[in-house]
């Protein structure tokens, strides 16, 4: 397919135990409707399990969903389960409530974006497209 | 900015990969899914090692549970000490070729466990078509040695009857109460089932399933039904597989052991009846065949001029020509070019 583009991979995960996967599911169907290809893997994911979908199913970005607040507690296990993996320079962006002082601390671990409530599914498309360009590009 | 996609080696990342590297593994499928000319090295240097696995596919209306199942049958296997890999079909939006690729959500049991490798395909956007990139998957991870590959389809169409240019074993996944028909008997998947599979059993409707299936004569079936060379001579009609008709509840977990059971069986049939081989011939021949048509393709598209394929277009718009026979002329012209090119 040299010269072409490929289908964006993308993961949207939903670690943590909260119950709540309708936002998830939006943005999973627009990510589709703009042409990616979404692995969907449903609720109450470990962090483990995120990182072991993400290095089996080799996406190009991993969107993560945390509505119950445990972001704090959540995320850096997940870095570290990616890193594990060699995953560490995957881009990882995460939709929820955030405290703007968590963004800080979020970025600093390597969360590429925050989303808050509200956003919407075009700026999250364009953030992907963004984000994963140049690889494509090289990979071609 | 990540450099993880960068100059991509297939032959570097088919060691990486030969090595136990999971990750060296997730990027040559990508390449190999896409066609990419890394894959195709890859593939070439990995191809000799594969012809090994049992790959089981399983097919079905969608919804039927095949997910489900083939996250029971994957615990079954790895109780009985095996690993396998799952390789999972979605449909892509013909609107979009974008996807949903929801089978992992089915398949919790499977995530954590180290012996087990799952990968999610979209149908669509292939080049060659959904059952070249699948069996292309399939012969990378039946290289590295995976013993047991099981093989999920889109539940709807084509791909559900190509499953068995793939696979050695054919599930077919049936479950009640999706209409009045059995749904396969309108498909004609009858004809590729090597298991047939009553699904949902733990529901009240599942009996009056099984009874349509049975009903339709459909146990007592063959091998190589399908013609091609796998066809028996006379000699060994004897030995012929009887369909098993079975019935499951991937939800309670109940009718796994049988089925997988089934599965052996039915791979140890193959082997002592010599169909095993028949089987790689026919597989063979279809690889051969799509491979021929991509090689072709290629040479048409770089050696016929853009403006000769547009002339043929207006003269058949006018009349002056049929399809065909323009066609015809194109290919003569192909086939000259192609020799003053060889021996100039
Ligand atoms: N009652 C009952 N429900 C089941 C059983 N197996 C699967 N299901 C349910 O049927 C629905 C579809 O199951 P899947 O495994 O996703 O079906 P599928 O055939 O993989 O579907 P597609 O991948 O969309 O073609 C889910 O809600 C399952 O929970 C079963 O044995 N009994
Ligand atoms: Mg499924």
């Amino acid at each position: 397919m040299t010269g072409e583009r490929r289908a964006i991979r993308v993961l949207i995960a939903k670690p943590g135990l909260d119950g709540h996967d309708r936002g998830a599911k939006v943005v999973a169907r627009a990510l589709r409707d703009a042409g990616m290809e979404v692995i969907y893997t449903g609720l109450r994911q470990t962090p483990a399990m995120v990182a072991e979908a993400a290095l089996q199913e080799d996406v190009d970005v991993v969107g993560l969903s945390i509505l119950s607040g445990a972001h704090m507690a959540l995320v850096p296990r997940i870095m570290d389960e990616l890193a594990q993996r060699d995953l560490e320079d995957l881009p990882v962006f995460l939709g929820g409530i955030v405290p703007q002082d968590d963004v800080v601390a979020l970025q600093e671990l390597g969360i590429a974006s925050v989303f808050g409530p509200g956003t919407e599914t075009k700026t999250i498309i364009a953030y992907i497209r963004e984000t994963v360009e140049q690889e494509l590009l090289e990979e071609a | 900015m990540r450099r993880r996609r960068r100059r991509p080696d297939g032959a570097a990342l088919a060691e990486r990969a030969l090595g136990g590297s999971r990750g060296a593994l997730a990027r040559l499928l990508t390449l190999v899914e896409n066609g990419h000319p890394e894959g195709q090295v890859a593939l070439s240097r990995l191809f000799p090692r594969s012809g090994q696995a049992h790959i089981v596919g399983f097919t079905g209306a969608t919804g039927a549970g095949k997910s489900t199942l083939v996250n029971q049958v994957a615990c079954e296997l790895r109780d009985r000490d095996l690993s396998l890999a799952v390789v999972a079909v979605d449909p892509s939006s013909p609107f979009s070729g974008g996807a949903v690729l929801g089978d992992r959500l089915r398949m919790r049991d499977l995530a954590e466990d180290p012996a087990i490798f799952i990968r999610s395909m979209a149908s669509r956007g292939h080049p060659g078509g959904v059952a070249q990139a699948t069996r292309d998957v399939v012969t990378v991870l039946d290289a590295l040695g995976t013993p047991v590959i099981l093989v999920e389809t889109v539940g709807a169409g084509q791909a559900q009857v190509e499953v068995a240019q793939i696979a050695h074993t054919v599930v077919l996944v049936e479950a009640p109460g999706m209409g009045d028909d059995v749904q396969a008997l309108k498909a004609g998947l009858l004809e590729i089932a090597d298991i047939i599979v009553i699904n949902k059993a733990d529901r009240p409707e599942a009996k009056q399933t099984l009874r349509a299936i049975r009903s339709a004569h459909l146990e007592g079936l063959r091998f190589g039904d399908a013609g091609g060379p796998a066809d028996l001579g006379e000699e060994t009609q004897k030995d012929r597989w009887t369909v098993p008709v079975l019935e499951t509840s991937a939800l309670e977990g109940r009718g796994i052991v049988e089925l997988v059971d089934a599965m052996g069986a039915h791979r140890e049939a193959l082997k002592a009846q010599g169909i095993w081989r028949g089987l790689r011939e026919r597989h063979a021949r279809a690889q051969l065949a799509a491979w021929l048509q991509q090689h072709l393709q290629a040479l048409i598209d770089t050696h016929l001029a853009a403006e000769d394929l547009e002339m043929a277009v207006q003269s058949i718009v006018r009349r002056d020509a049929d399809p065909a026979s323009a066609a015809q002329a194109l290919v003569d012209r192909l086939v000259e070019t192609l020799i003053a090119r060889d021996s100039g």
